[in-house]
């Protein structure tokens, strides 16, 4: 993460001096640092929202069924954590948010999943394998219906905008697997670097 | 049909969850606000990590860097596309932003705007939830995640281009 922030800023200057942008480099740097702000705090309501239903389905037990049932395929995944954790419930709930596109509720189950996977983390300054296969998880953003970009190409009015459903379909499960694979293998090449 | 669907798994879903704590004789009204009340905190901690990832993706775009990557298109991936391949995994709002004037470029109908739409559809802003979810528990080693998502995202791009060329491109051999 240290060279990625490096590279972005130090690469839009460089740019900017050439491509003479720095005025514009400038005030959306200052801009940016209230729409960060701003996301956070129209967070507040909808993350302590989910956090309030996902409470209620964990004391309810519903999430440790779902954890159970799901245990023969995540036992596979998540080899780490233990067979009783909510994570596991909440794991499924937060893909099952992304592949619905619910992003509101997407992220506050996603951040409970990390809380609930530190909790298992023997190192708490290093990632554990679950939260790397997690996260791996979810930034290949599988996603059953594209709703947002079936809107936009609504909007501009295409003739048959549904017709990207089964591409999309396609192209997002099998980058989802491949997130899964290369989790996997990354897992056991990793050990040796650690 | 599927707006219909996704119109109603979220209301369905919550009514099922409070239905089943109710049965289970779970005080829902207690047991809601005792969640809830971590939302402020959980929101406001990651305000840092926030700030660092939006701050440097805004420079990132402003700076115009992304028109000089327009110089690698070739016939398989149009110039107009680069900036969306480089954007997607920095930032959501943009990347649709990006999709939205390819579309009012090139018309909805378009394999451009289509090919887009693949690419804006399927895949997540991974520079984005990687700072956000280990920045809110605060992971500082991030060890294979990164590259997992890098590869992630590069086999996404090379499928939506192949996928797309394959329903939309009659001519394509492949």
């Amino acid at each position: 993460m240290n060279y990625i922030f490096f590279i972005l800023i130090a690469l839009s200057i460089v740019a900017g001096i050439f491509n003479n942008t720095l005025d514009k480099i400038v005030n959306s740097m200052l801009s940016a640092c209230n729409t960060a702000v701003e996301v956070s705090l129209s967070l507040i309501g909808i993350m302590a929202f989910w956090l309030g239903i996902m409470r209620i389905a964990e004391k309810s037990g519903l999430v440790q069924k779902i954890s159970k049932i799901l245990y023969p395929l995540t036992k596979f995944l998540f080899k780490d954590v233990k067979k009783d954790s909510p994570a596991i419930g909440d794991i499924t709930m937060s893909i099952t948010a992304n592949a619905l596109g619910l992003t509101n509720a997407a992220t506050p189950i996603g951040l409970k999943v990390m809380k609930e996977l530190q909790e298992e983390n023997p190192d708490k300054e290093k990632a554990s394998d679950a939260m790397c296969m997690f996260l791996g998880m979810n930034t290949a953003g599988f996603q059953i219906i594209p709703a947002t970009v079936i809107a936009i190409l609504v909007g501009f009015g295409a003739k048959n905008p549904t017709e990207i459903i089964l591409p999309t379909l396609i192209v997002t499960s099998l980058s989802f697997i491949t997130a899964i694979v290369v989790a996997l293998i990354l897992q056991k090449i990793w050990r040796k670097y650690d | 049909m599927i707006e219909k669907i996704s119109l109603y798994i979220l209301p369905l879903m919550i009514l099922i969850m409070l239905t089943f704590a109710l049965i289970k004789k779970v005080p829902v009204y207690e047991e809601f606000i005792e969640g809830a009340k971590d939302g402020f905190k959980v929101s406001i901690s990651i305000i840092p990590y926030l700030v660092a990832i939006i701050v440097a993706v805004s420079m990132f775009r402003a700076s115009g860097i992304l028109d000089c990557f327009r110089n690698f298109a070739n016939e398989i991936i149009p110039p107009d596309i680069i900036p969306l391949i480089f954007t997607r995994p920095l930032s959501g709002s943009a990347a649709l932003g990006l999709f939205s004037d390819i579309v009012k470029e090139y018309g909805p109908d378009s394999y451009v705007a289509k090919l887009a739409a693949i690419m804006a559809g399927s895949s997540e802003t991974t520079f984005y939830v990687l700072a956000v979810y280990f920045g809110s528990v605060g992971i500082k080693k991030y060890r294979y995640a990164i590259l997992t998502g890098i590869i992630a995202d590069i086999t996404n791009i090379v499928l939506a281009i192949w996928v797309a060329r394959l329903f939309f491109l009659a001519s394509s051999v492949l």
